[in-house]
Parts: structure tokens; C-alpha cells; sequence
């Protein structure tokens, strides 16, 4: 291993702009002639529009306009759409309901659009935007998902009867009563999985531009997906024609999702720029994030799962209601069904699988994929589920594991996933030996003399990245096919630009993409660019998201190197006067087998472009090669962490003590930075289980709207973690590479319940475990031992 | 409009700002420093921490002609000219950001925290410390490694100390 190259913890080329206050990030940038808006939004969460009076805002000073919905309609911009379509079991389509980018007729949640006011200084603007008088019709809202399919609630929109979006299901029904009615145990389970608000630390931002000259648009803005941007912005909201639109990325701070979206705002910028003719500047405040981001998880489930006499899981079943919110966003249907139910076979061997998901509509922002998508969803319910009935069986809940976990591979699912490569087993040994699981019961008795209780937590976790095999999503009903794009750019002078369909906002994508570059060509890393998010220079890509960059999107780098090693011999067999079968390729330089002649990289691309020792007809001059690389399967990366809490009875504050991870993602390209992706998702995970939660009031005011209100994990809420890895090599990709940006985030929520619960001696406890909660669930253990005295 | 006049990174900087200009507004718009950033609304999230007179500041707190006659340093100024300060270089050999936003704030809220605290800051002390800066991407735990090694290097003359 050389030090820049596969497997090195190479420092990150992109620190420097960032550490110096150079990076460039969507409001970092100004426009000449630059304008600003700002969104009028609703202070209702179900509301009637009866009139927009805009007449004392456009007297505002420096206001340039004041556009409504019934200016968008009339513009013909079209609807938001939600690009993965789901069929309900009784074969009818999902009730997809019109997302207009401005509320024309009806507000369906707080902080819906309904009018935007451009001016020439920000402030300006939202003093305008105050002057903005619309009249409400205040209508009943429904924000509990287990109580919007009810006929007394409010119906949101008139194509989902009952608010119901599908009702749908996976798995072989029949098969599951069989498999229960044989078992020995069942153990039952009611879960909230928490609404959760994404808060990367940047904002979302916007800055629209056109260029009457060309009739075309530009639109900076904070995605993890430019392409798809550009794509559904063109071919479904008819702002311009895909030629004509051209998306840039710049610096993003932070996704985990909440970037992927189409949201209503860029495209209300497109459409006010060309309509003021003047680049438009949008810039989300926090609070206004906080209603106007897509939102994650909020499931409310019923698991069961059952046992035969020996603790072998016999089948499980799992009903759930998944909360979308006010409309569909753009891959929302996708989460709870496909990306979650898919997964509740974990690392076991369950012979029957059964889940039944129903998506609803509720007056709250809509929900969408969250760093983990589903898959920390199906994580919670069969951690739980395994840990809860371990307890009850009064088996050992590592024990139990074991004993379930698949060992052979492949393994085929009764949920659709085939496994193809993991060691469950090593990565548990690991983990406990990492952990002193041993030398648990000694804590614990330590911790006792000083009052508190000392629990300890297993997740044993599986997931599915790489997404995706475009033949098996579009059979599953996704609208795009997830390949991914690379091109390697040759210069003459031997140094290199990586153009990628991937987008790096906190990946380090700069540096791992150039160390495989580096590695494979043999040229010093400092030679290597990473061009990415500008859909002018990236022809078409899929973006950043479910773990896909390494596993799917450096895959396909290391196709298009292939193509540029083929090319590179048959130029270098000119050079060297040998024949092209007898060129070898070794550390950066082309040699004649059997002989002392070399040509080094450099001489070889040098000689690419300028094409003396061949001619154009035998041999294309240049040396630039692309791939599309479509995966063959998922990939399965799957560990174990290990939590343990220590909790104060006192106060119900729980504190995390210690943090094992052992994680098998498969090939690292650079362990410093997978180490650092699994840091930042355990965070996201300890911060659904102790911390944050969004909380709506029954008229569905969000009370939880700023950082006040909505917990943050602070540093001094976490520990520092051990994390380590394991390795078997995944078989679909040409490296092996899993995939770990999302791990931490779907491991650790069950970890830290499994600590509680084992701590506390209840398993009544539901995320987030904030020391109320936990002091009450203390209060019942207590009343429950006295009255057993 | 009233003026405002600071010392912004050594240099003089004078501007006419409505009088609700918060001090990052000016600091972004008025002198195109870009490296403060606005994360939140509420003073917590410390993407926007500069120091006003040697002392750590959230810039979206304080209005722009609160600072008339202060000394203020942002995160570009604080490498001497190419030669990076030892935190700066702590953040990127820890591999303390991962998206980079915070981490301006983060940088100098630290060696505030150093020049507060000293050089031998324990894990405990960092994190206390780190209340008021919010990262949605690490973790903390390489950012808290990133601060002791950055705090021992300032301590060693590594470096010279923060730029005012």
C-alpha cells in the first residue's frame, strides 16, 4: 500500500479551502444585479386560501415583485413530483396528490408557500413579505399518522380517500400465521420510530439566473443530486428544457438526505428569475428550515416476532403506518416500503417475513429519506425485537443472536434481498472483545455504588447500499435507473480530472476518488482532480445518497480506468515499438515484457495527444475515458455496536459511557474517513434515541422549530467511540466496496434503547429517552416492585 | 445610515450599514468574508463564532456597529499568510470537518478555548467547552482530538497565537 493509495488514511485534499474560510458554498456566491426572496409562508396547518392582498407589499421600498400561486398556475409551472411509484395490494397506484411549488387554493401544512416577495436587498424583502395580507378559511388538521386514516379526520387532498396514500405489503401472509401459530414464543412489540429534522448545518440556499440572451437558466443550490435536479425540474415542472438548465452544486454542507429533494423553492426562483429577469437569491433561515425541509422517519409500528423452543426466529410481522406528511416529496414512498421492509430479516435467518405498510397524509412538513432511509426503521424493529425476546426467554441476547445469524452466502431473504458476503459472527467477537462484555457485570456493580444504573446494548445491524441495480428498482417502480457516471479526463501533461455523477457534501469524496485514481495509474495524488456537481461538466450522474458513492460511483471510475489502461497500452505499444499484447502496466509505467523498455505514464499521455508515433486512422488521438456502471446487487454492509449507559436515577439522565462499532463495509479506500463517516452516524443515532424529536400540537403547529426547542447532540452529549472494522469483500463491485455513510445512523438507536431498557429493567421506553421520560419509566419499575412486595 | 468602522484581520474597514446590520451581514456582504457562516437563527449553532477584541463572539448576536472600534478576526485571518495556525492544521491532521461548515466556528471558538484555558485541554474540558458550537457531521470525537492537539501545539510554539 503505497501512502496515498487504496487503503491509506490520506489527509483530505478539500481541508485547506474549508479551514481557511475558502469554501465556496451556494450563499458564499453573489450575482450581478442580484435580487432576494422570500416566501410568505403559511402560519396554518390546514388552511383554505379565500384572497392574497399584495398591494401594500408591492409599496414596499425595493420591492421588484410580488408572484402568488395563481401567478404560478397561470405560468403553467407544474407540480412536485414523487418519482417511485408504489403499487397497494389491491393493485391500485399510490394516490399521488398535485404539489404545487406555491399554494394556490389550500395550505396543507405550517410553513406551505403561498406567496414569495422579490426585493432588492434581503431585508427589504422580508419586510415586504410581513405587508403580505392573506385571508385564511382555518380548517380541523390531522398530524398523528395513527389517526389520519380515521373517518373523522380532515381530508387533505381529494385524490387519497381516507388520507391514505397505498396500502401496501411484502411477503407471504399465509406463511406468517402458519409460522406463529407454531411457536413456541411470541414476543410483541409497539414502536414509535421519532420524527426526526435532518439540520445539515448549512441551510438550503438558491440563486437563480437567466440569460434572456440564450433563453436558458442557471441554479446554484445546495443538492446532493444536481442531475436529478435538473432532470425533474425540466421533464416534470416544464421550467426549461434539460439543455437549457444547467444545476451547479457548489459546496454543500451537509445532506443526509434532506438535499436529494426537489423542493418548492429552486424551482419558485427559476421561475421568479426569469419572470424579474434579474438572478433571485433565497437562503433559508433555521426556522424556516425546520418547516420547510423534508422531515425523517415517523413510523408508528406493531412488531411481532416468534420463537421455537431453542430461540430460533420462526417468522416475523410488522404493521406499520408511515407518516409522509402534507405531500409526497420526491422519493418518499420509496422509504417505508422498499428501503425498510426489505431489510426486517436483519442478519438472521427468518424463514417467513409479513409487513404491511400504510403511508398517509397528515397538515405536517412531508417526510423523506433521512440518513438511513428505512433502514434504521427495520433496524429498530428487529434489534428490538430479538433483544426483547432474548430477555424474555432469558437467553443470552448475544447468544440468540448467534444462533440466528445467517452463515451461509449467498442468502436469499424471504423479503427480496440476497445476501451475498458477510461474517455476522466476526464482527459480534470483535465487538464484545472490544467492548470487555466480560467485564460488564463489574461495571455495573461499580456504577451501583454510586447510585446509578449501568445497562448494556447490542445492534446488530444489516443494510442495503449501492444503490442501485437499475432493472431491479425500476421492477420495484422507481422512475430513474441509479447507475452512476465517471469519466477520467487525461491531460498531456499526465495529470488527471475525475469527473464523477456523484456529489460530495462532507464525503471526501476529493480525496478517496483521487486515491483510487492515484493508486490504479501510479501518479502522485496532487495530480488528480475531482470534478463534480455541475451538470456543464458532468454529463449525467445520480448524485450522492444511500451509501452509493464508493460502492456505485467508484465503481464506476475504476470501469472507465479500465478503458484508459486499454487505450494507454495501445499507445504505449507505438511508443515502444512492441506489440500491444507484449505492453504491461506496472507502478505507473507502461514496459515491454521480457525487455528494459519503459515509458513512463506521462510519456505515454503526452504522446496520446500529440499522436507522432501513430496515425488518427489506426489510433484515435487522446486519452479521456468514460463508463455508466450499473451494480448487479446490493451491497450488504452489517456490524454490531455496542452501548452502554449509564443512568441516574435521580435525574433519568442517561449518559453514554462507551461506544464499540465493528463495522463491515467491505474494501476501505481511506480508514481515517470512514471512521469519521461512522462517527457522525452514530451521532444522528444517539440523537433520535436521548435527544431530538419533532414535536407538532394537535392543530399541527410545529413546537419544536428551532434549535431551542429541537435538541442538537452537543459534544458534551456523546462519548468518543471505538471503531473498528471487519472485511469480507463484496462480489458485485470490482473493489469489494460496501458503503458506510449510513451505518452509524441505522445501528444505533436500538443500541442505545437495548442499554436503557437493560439499565432500567422495563422495555417501556420510547425514543427519544430524555431524562423525563426515563425518570417516569423509572417511577413505574419502582411502583410495579413495591406492589409485587 | 450610520458608519461603522472596525478592524477586520489587521486591515481598516469602513462601511455605511442600516443600523440592524448584525456584525456577520457585515462581515459577509459588506466585506465579502465569506468563511463566517449563518447556521441557525438562535445563537447555537456557533457557525458564525469570530473574535471581537481576543475574545470569541457569535457574529449573528452582535450588531455591526457594536463593534464600531474593535479588532476582529475571522477565520481568514488567522493563518500568517501561507503558514496555516497549528489549529487549522490540527482540524485537517485530526480530520476534524467533514462538510466544512461549521468548522469555522469551530476553529475559533477552539483557540479561544486554548487562549482561555491553556494547552492542556482534556477531553472533558473540550466538550463543556463545545456547548455552543453545533456539528451535524462528526461526531465531536475527531473534532475533540483536533482541539487538544491543536491546543498542545499552540503551547509548543508550533505557532504563533491567534492573530490579534
Amino acid at each position: 500500500m503505497s501512502a496515498t493509495g487504496i487503503g491509506a488514511p490520506v489527509r483530505r485534499k478539500e481541508d485547506y479551502r474549508f479551514i481557511t474560510g475558502k469554501g465556496q458554498y451556494t450563499d458564499d456566491l453573489t450575482r450581478p444585479g442580484q435580487t432576494y426572496i422570500t416566501f410568505v409562508r403559511s402560519p396554518h396547518a390546514h388552511a383554505r386560501i379565500r384572497r392574497i392582498d399584495a398591494s401594500a407589499a408591492k409599496g414596499m421600498p425595493g420591492v421588484v415583485a410580488v408572484l402568488t400561486g395563481a401567478d404560478l398556475a397561470a405560468d403553467k409551472v407544474g407540480s412536485l413530483i414523487c418519482g417511485w411509484a408504489i403499487t397497494s395490494k389491491d393493485g391500485s397506484p399510490m394516490k399521488m396528490a398535485p404539489h404545487p411549488a406555491i399554494a394556490n387554493t389550500k395550505a396543507n401544512h405550517v410553513g406551505d408557500p403561498v406567496a414569495v416577495v422579490v426585493a432588492e436587498t434581503q431585508a427589504q424583502a422580508k419586510d415586504a413579505a410581513e405587508k403580505v395580507v392573506v385571508d385564511y378559511e382555518v380548517l380541523p388538521a390531522v398530524v398523528d399518522p395513527a389517526k389520519a386514516q380515521a373517518k373523522s379526520a380532515p381530508q387533505i387532498h381529494e385524490v387519497a380517500p381516507g388520507n391514505t396514500i397505498y396500502e401496501w405489503h411484502l411477503g407471504d401472509q399465509k406463511a406468517v400465521e402458519a409460522a406463529f401459530k407454531g411457536a413456541k414464543h411470541v414476543t410483541r412489540l409497539d414502536i414509535v420510530n421519532n420524527r426526526l429534522v435532518p439540520n445539515a448545518m448549512e441551510p438550503r440556499a438558491a440563486i437563480a439566473e437567466y440569460d434572456a440572451g440564450n433563453d436558458s437558466l442557471t441554479l446554484w443550490n445546495t443538492t446532493q443530486n444536481p442531475h436529478v435536479a435538473r432532470l425533474v425540474i425540466s421533464a416534470f415542472v416544464g421550467i426549461a428544457p434539460e439543455h437549457k438548465l444547467r444545476v451547479i452544486a457548489p459546496d454543500v454542507g451537509g445532506g443526509f438526505g434532506s438535499k436529494i429533494f426537489i423542493y418548492p423553492e429552486e424551482v419558485v426562483c427559476l421561475w421568479a428569475a426569469r419572470k424579474v429577469n434579474r438572478p433571485v437569491k433565497w437562503v433559508s433561515e433555521r426556522t424556516e428550515a425546520f418547516v420547510a425541509d423534508a422531515h425523517g422517519r415517523d413510523h408508528v409500528t406493531h412488531a411481532e416476532m416468534a420463537f421455537d423452543g431453542e430461540g430460533k426466529i420462526l417468522a416475523l410481522r410488522a404493521k406499520t403506518i408511515a407518516n409522509l406528511g402534507a405531500y409526497m416529496s420526491t422519493f418518499s414512498s420509496s422509504v417505508p416500503t422498499y428501503l425498510y421492509a426489505t431489510l426486517l430479516s436483519g442478519q438472521y435467518e427468518i424463514p417467513q417475513i409479513y409487513c404491511e405498510v400504510d403511508a398517509v397524509y397528515t397538515n405536517t412538513v412531508p417526510v423523506d429519506a433521512y440518513r438511513g432511509a428505512g433502514r434504521p426503521e427495520a433496524t429498530f424493529v428487529v434489534e428490538r425485537l430479538v433483544e426483547v425476546g432474548a430477555r424474555e426467554m432469558q437467553i443470552d441476547p448475544a447468544d440468540l443472536r448467534r444462533r440466528n445469524f445467517v452463515k451461509k452466502f449467498p442468502h436469499q431473504t424471504p423479503v427480496i434481498m440476497a445476501y451475498d458476503a458477510g461474517d455476522y459472527n466476526a464482527s459480534l467477537k470483535k465487538a464484545m472483545e472490544l467492548a470487555d462484555v466480560k467485564g460488564f457485570a463489574k461495571r455495573k456493580r461499580e456504577s451501583a455504588r454510586a447510585g446509578k444504573l449501568r445497562g448494556l446494548g447490542y445492534s446488530t445491524y444489516i443494510e442495503a447500499c449501492g444503490i442501485a441495480p437499475s432493472q431491479a428498482v425500476g421492477s420495484l417502480g422507481a422512475g430513474v435507473g441509479l447507475w452512476e457516471s465517471a469519466e477520467v479526463r487525461v491531460n498531456p501533461t499526465g495529470s488527471v480530472e475525475v469527473l464523477t455523477g456523484c456529489h460530495q457534501h462532507g464525503q471526501g469524496h476529493e480525496t478517496t476518488f483521487a486515491q483510487v485514481v492515484s493508486d490504479r495509474l501510479g501518479i502522485p495524488i496532487e495530480n488528480v482532480s475531482v470534478v463534480h456537481g455541475d451538470t456543464d461538466k458532468v454529463q449525467f450522474g445520480m448524485g450522492t445518497y444511500g451509501s452509493r458513492s464508493g460502492a456505485v460511483g467508484i465503481s464506476a471510475i475504476v470501469k472507465a480506468l479500465d478503458k484508459v489502461e486499454a487505450k494507454a497500452k495501445k499507445v504505449a505499444s507505438h511508443l515502444l515499438e512492441a506489440a500491444e499484447a507484449d505492453i504491461v502496466f506496472e507502478n505507473g509505467q507502461f514496459k515491454v515484457a521480457g525487455t528494459d523498455k519503459v515509458a513512463a505514464f506521462g510519456d505515454v499521455a503526452l504522446n496520446a495527444y500529440i499522436a507522432h508515433k501513430f496515425s488518427g486512422q489506426e489510433l484515435e488521438p487522446g486519452l479521456k475515458e468514460g463508463s455508466f456502471y450499473d451494480p448487479t446487487n446490493f451491497t450488504f454492509p452489517a456490524g454490531c455496536h455496542i452501548c452502554e449507559v449509564e443512568v441516574d436515577t435521580e435525574t433519568g439522565q442517561v449518559e453514554v459511557v462507551a461506544w464499540t462499532a465493528v463495522d463491515d463495509f467491505g474494501k476501505v479506500i481511506n480508514p481515517m474517513i470512514v471512521e469519521g463517516q461512522v462517527h457522525g452516524g452514530i451521532a444522528q443515532g444517539v440523537g433520535q434515541a436521548l435527544l431530538e424529536n419533532t414535536t407538532y400540537d394537535t392543530d399541527g403547529q410545529l413546537v419544536t422549530g428551532s434549535y431551542m426547542d429541537y435538541t442538537m447532540p452537543r459534544a458534551d452529549n456523546l462519548p468518543s467511540f471505538r471503531v473498528e472494522t471487519t472485511e469480507t469483500l463484496a462480489p458485485s463491485n470490482p473493489l469489494g466496496i460496501k458503503g458506510c455513510g449510513e451505518a452509524g445512523a441505522i445501528a444505533s438507536p436500538a443500541a442505545v434503547i437495548n442499554a436503557i431498557t437493560d439499565a432500567l429493567g422495563t422495555e417501556e421506553i420510547a425514543m427519544p429517552a430524555t431524562p423525563a421520560a426515563v425518570w417516569a419509566a423509572l417511577q413505574k419499575v419502582n411502583q410495579s416492585r413495591k406492589a409485587a412486595e | 445610515m450610520p458608519a461603522v468602522s472596525m478592524t477586520v484581520n489587521g486591515k481598516p474597514a469602513t462601511a455605511d450599514v442600516e443600523p440592524r446590520t448584525l456584525l456577520v451581514q457585515f462581515l459577509r456582504e459588506n466585506l465579502r468574508l465569506t468563511g463566517t457562516h449563518v447556521g441557525c437563527d438562535t445563537s447555537q449553532c456557533g457557525a458564525c463564532v469570530v473574535h471581537v477584541d481576543g475574545k470569541a463572539v457569535k457574529s449573528c448576536t452582535m450588531l455591526a456597529i457594536q463593534a464600531e472600534g474593535a479588532n476582529v478576526t475571522t477565520i481568514e485571518g488567522l493563518a500568517n499568510g501561507s503558514q496555516l495556525h497549528p489549529m487549522q492544521e490540527a482540524f485537517r491532521e485530526h480530520h476534524g470537518l467533514q462538510c466544512g461548515f461549521c468548522t469555522p466556528g469551530m476553529i475559533m471558538t477552539a483557540v479561544d478555548m486554548v487562549n482561555r484555558k491553556g494547552n492542556e485541554l482534556d477531553d472533558h474540558t473540550i466538550r463543556e467547552e463545545l456547548e455552543g458550537n453545533i456539528c451535524r457531521c462528526t461526531g465531536y470525537h475527531n473534532i475533540v482530538k483536533a482541539i487538544a492537539a491543536g491546543a498542545r501545539s499552540m503551547g509548543t510554539g508550533g505557532a504563533r497565537k491567534a492573530a490579534e
